[in-house]
């Protein structure tokens, strides 16, 4: 027996295989392990669509809140100040205030002003919507991660798709009350808004049409316990959640959950100006388009903190304050795709796909054997080898074990079988034909890894193409495949030719084709 | 053991006309299949929903039925059992797209009381993600097939590049017709099951061809038919061994891989038979009727080795200077 490089380099693949591959297969605490996929473990696969149109609306109504402010706090005389999706418009009462407007407007990045005489025309850049919208994008997946990681999940995938898709996928989801936890606490927009409640028409909210209120520049708006109870208010807001900087639960007097939040500094002074002019009329604290509470102005309110009241259980109370800390979603969010899968309907999958694979794996090997002999073990050898690199690949680059994954290492099974067949059946043919067992081994190779190569590169490249262009299950089944074929080469070609190297002068000596081949020379 | 010991070459190319009655008929019939009964998308294609649910004995159908007429979100619901009686699939071509109103909540309330289940699988695929999956899917077909082409070009030439590529559309056909006649919902795995069957075919092919072209450089005899008999009997062990073996795994598959996996190994299982018999039968006739010239085979080849030997001889004056 002499050593060869080709032993060497199978054996240490073989170590290798086993090494990498024992934790995910004891289950070990230590080391890197397969993730299995969703479809395995069980979670919630989310593909999010981002209302980007939403993003620029409310980039819109943020400027127009900032000139109501500034014009006031300037004394100057607005008439007329709207917006709607694209344009803000206004006119000025005084054509000597134009100037200062002008001037401050100067430093409002993203818009074309358009002023005739004392008329104003705003309107987003075309660069600014892209940027708007792309910052929505990249907002949302922010913020969703920021989410989700407070929320106690062992590693949440947040990711983008594409412009405006948010992959989210989140293992080890066991109950119906936290993906729907999970699922609130993604969408929620947690858009803060204060607006001041029109005291002038508050009381004949209940006999106005929303085209009325439009008429005075407010807004109706549900109470968020009871829908029975609307409120008037201005559609400018005095301040949007932007400017928040912190968001926790607190208790009130009488123990009761509520979210205490703060303002950075610009916000403190718009809220201090405010509260300040407008003592003796109410404030509505209004989250997602609903107002939460409308408290009495008692006093002008410094420091720029506020208290979000409702009746809400202490675990929304905790969520909700994780939303506004989190940040608001610029725009709103919507399923694309939804994928659940309960933990035990994975757990079955595992069971009937190693069925399948144990049993055709026992049912080749068996066959192997059976026809032909030595060889036949030599190819197992090669086969297992084989399955424990897969594995140990796999381990090694984290990759996800899914579904459609297993199929492909019971199918790369099937077809790893296939280089050895090649082989051993190019061995015999030479054996039959007289050649020396030296000369049928190493001629039986040459000609069968040309035929090998050639047809595994070609369902390499189908495999990687799969894996460019196919979409998570797909993507699984393309890596098992791609893996599967680069180790049936090293296992198959390299390895079993270093085996036949090894244990040339025996098959030499014993002469017994039959034992080693499974063939009898017929003379 | 030796099933397949080669005594003398099989007349395979004198049967290529049955075959080649037996391939367009199956073709034709498959293509009939698919225009008049179509492929059913499932809902990675089509979009829609489908909710999985598991009782914890036989589900009661028809009071699940009554129970989601009363809510127009199951408008056109149709409920089927999925591998066991006690396990049901609700599909619907609608889908909710807002993340609070989960169809998955709505069941659960719906069959309330209707006993003891549990919802194991809600799958909502909207109509644009359908939509694009279709093409990146049909997209990743066609890059397959083109870079599959490229590569048997330039490694082989040219007429086995379109004979492998005329074998993978037969085979591929007839699968995609099977599927069609049994009705299968096309779904992902059923993609990643047809681009398996290509790789596969394309498997089989290529060892022929291989045998094919080694037999071409080698002999003398000029009767492609020959050639091609000889070829193919040689590699009949090893096709056929293959096939069984990967037979065998798909087949456990098949039988115990479970209902999720059933489409996927029912394609394989298809295509690994089909691949089987047009790696003998369909692919090296048609390099036949293309008029595959052993002797302008050769001189191609002789003109390259010429080639080369004289860049060889360009190469090794340059490096000693004498140009």
């Amino acid at each position: 027996m002499k050593l060869n490089y080709r032993t060497v380099i199978f054996a240490i693949a073989i170590v290798f295989g086993v090494f990498f591959s024992a934790p995910s297969l004891l289950q070990l605490q230590d080391g890197k392990k397969i993730t299995l996929g969703l479809d395995l473990q069980g979670g919630l696969h989310l593909l999010l669509g981002v209302k980007t149109e939403e993003a620029t609306k409310s980039r819109i109504k943020s400027i127009t809140a900032s000139i109501k402010h500034f014009t006031e706090r300037e004394d100057i005389l607005v008439d007329a100040l709207s917006f709607d999706e694209s344009s803000i418009t206004f006119t000025l009462l005084d054509i000597d205030d134009v100037k200062r407007v002008k001037n401050y407007l100067k430093d409002t990045t993203g818009i074309s002003v358009d002023v005739n005489a004392e008329s104003f025309l705003l309107e987003l850049t075309p660069e600014e919507v892209i940027r708007t919208q792309k910052q929505a994008v990249d907002q949302a997946i922010e913020t969703i991660r920021n989410r989700l990681d407070q929320f106690g999940l062992t590693e949440p995938v947040v990711a983008r798709q594409g412009d405006e898709k948010i992959l989210v996928q989140l293992a080890g989801i066991k109950t119906q009350e936290d993906e729907q936890r999970a699922r609130e606490l993604i969408s929620r927009a947690a858009k803060l808004e204060l607006m001041a409640v029109d005291e002038d028409r508050a009381a004949r909210v209940q006999n106005m049409s929303h085209a009325d209120a439009a008429a005075y520049g407010d807004i109706i708006l549900d109470d968020v316990k009871n829908p029975a109870i609307k409120y008037l208010v201005r559609e400018i807001p005095i301040l949007d959640g932007g400017m928040l900087t912190d968001a926790s639960m607190g208790f009130d007097q009488n123990n009761r959950p509520l979210i205490n939040f703060k303002l950075n500094a610009e916000g403190a002074e718009i809220f201090g100006d405010f509260t300040g002019k407008n003592v003796g009329k109410r404030l509505a604290v209004v989250l997602d388009g609903k107002v939460y509470s409308a408290p009495n102005i008692n006093e002008r309110i410094g420091g720029g903190s506020g208290q979000i009241s409702g009746s809400y259980t202490v675990e929304e109370a905790k969520d909700l304050a994780i939303a506004l800390r989190s940040g608001a979603l610029l725009a709103p969010i919507y399923v694309m795709e939804k994928r659940s899968v309960g933990p035990s309907l994975g757990a079955d999958s595992i069971e009937a796909s190693m069925v399948a694979l144990i049993g055709g794996f026992v049912l080749v090997i068996l066959f192997m054997m059976l026809y032909y002999r030595a060889a036949g073990v030599v190819a197992n050898i090669a086969l297992i080898a084989n399955l424990f690199i897969i594995l140990a690949v796999m381990s090694l680059f984290g990759a996800t074990l899914t579904l459609p994954g297993m199929a492909g290492i019971v199918l790369t099974v099937g077809m790893a079988v296939d280089a050895n067949v090649i082989i051993t059946e190019r061995i015999r043919e030479l054996l039959l034909e007289g050649k020396s067992i030296h000369k049928a081994i190493e001629e039986g190779y040459a000609n069968a890894v040309r035929a090998i190569l050639d047809a595994n590169i070609t369902t390499l490249i189908a495999a990687i193409v799969l894996y460019a262009y196919g979409t998570g299950a797909i993507k699984g089944f393309a890596i098992t495949i791609s893996i599967g074929i680069l180790a049936s080469m090293l296992t198959a070609i390299l390895g079993t030719h270093g085996i036949y190297q090894l244990l040339e002068s025996k098959i030499h000596k014993s002469k017994n084709n039959n034992f080693w081949f499974g063939i009898r020379e017929s003379k | 053991m030796e099933f397949f010991k080669y005594t003398r070459a099989f007349n395979f190319m004198g049967k290529s006309k049955i075959a080649l009655i037996l391939s367009v008929f199956m073709v034709l019939a498959s293509f009939v299949i698919l225009m008049t009964k179509g492929l059913n998308y499932g809902v990675d294609f089509a979009g829609g929903t489908i909710v999985q649910v598991k009782y914890d004995r036989a589900a009661p159908i028809d009071e699940m039925r009554e129970r989601l007429k009363s809510n127009e979100l199951f408008d056109g619901a149709s409920i089927t059992k999925f591998g066991s009686v006690d396990e049901v699939v609700i599909r619907m071509k609608s889908t909710t797209s807002s993340i609070s109103v989960d169809i998955g909540d709505v069941t659960r309330e719906t069959l309330e009381g209707t006993g003891n289940y549990e919802i194991r699988r809600v799958d909502i695929v909207g109509p644009k993600v359908g939509n694009e999956l279709k093409e990146k899917g049909m997209m990743s077909l066609v890059l397959a097939v083109i870079g599959i082409l490229v590569y048997v070009a330039f490694r082989f030439e040219w007429r086995f590049a379109v004979a492998s590529i005329i074998a993978l559309v037969h085979d591929v056909s007839i699968a995609l017709g099977a599927i069609a006649l049994v009705g299968l919902d096309v779904n992902l795995d059923v993609l990643a099951a047809l681009l398996t069957i290509l790789g596969y075919s394309l498997n089989d092919t290529i060892i022929v061809f291989d045998r094919i072209r080694e037999s071409v450089t080698g002999s003398k005899n000029t009767e492609l038919s020959e050639v091609i008999n000889e070829s193919v009997t040689r590699t009949l062990a090893r096709t056929t061994l293959t096939s069984l073996t990967t037979f065998f795994v798909v087949f456990m598959l098949f039988m115990f891989g479970g209902e999720i996996i059933h489409a996927f190994a029912f394609t394989l299982l298809v295509g690994v038979i089909v691949g089987t018999y047009s790696s003998i039968f369909v692919a090296s006739p048609i390099l036949l009727w293309f008029g595959f010239d052993i002797k302008a085979y050769h001189v191609k080849l002789a003109e390259k080795t010429k080639r080369e030997v004289e860049k060889q001889k360009m190469r090794e004056q340059f490096e000693s200077g004498v140009m």
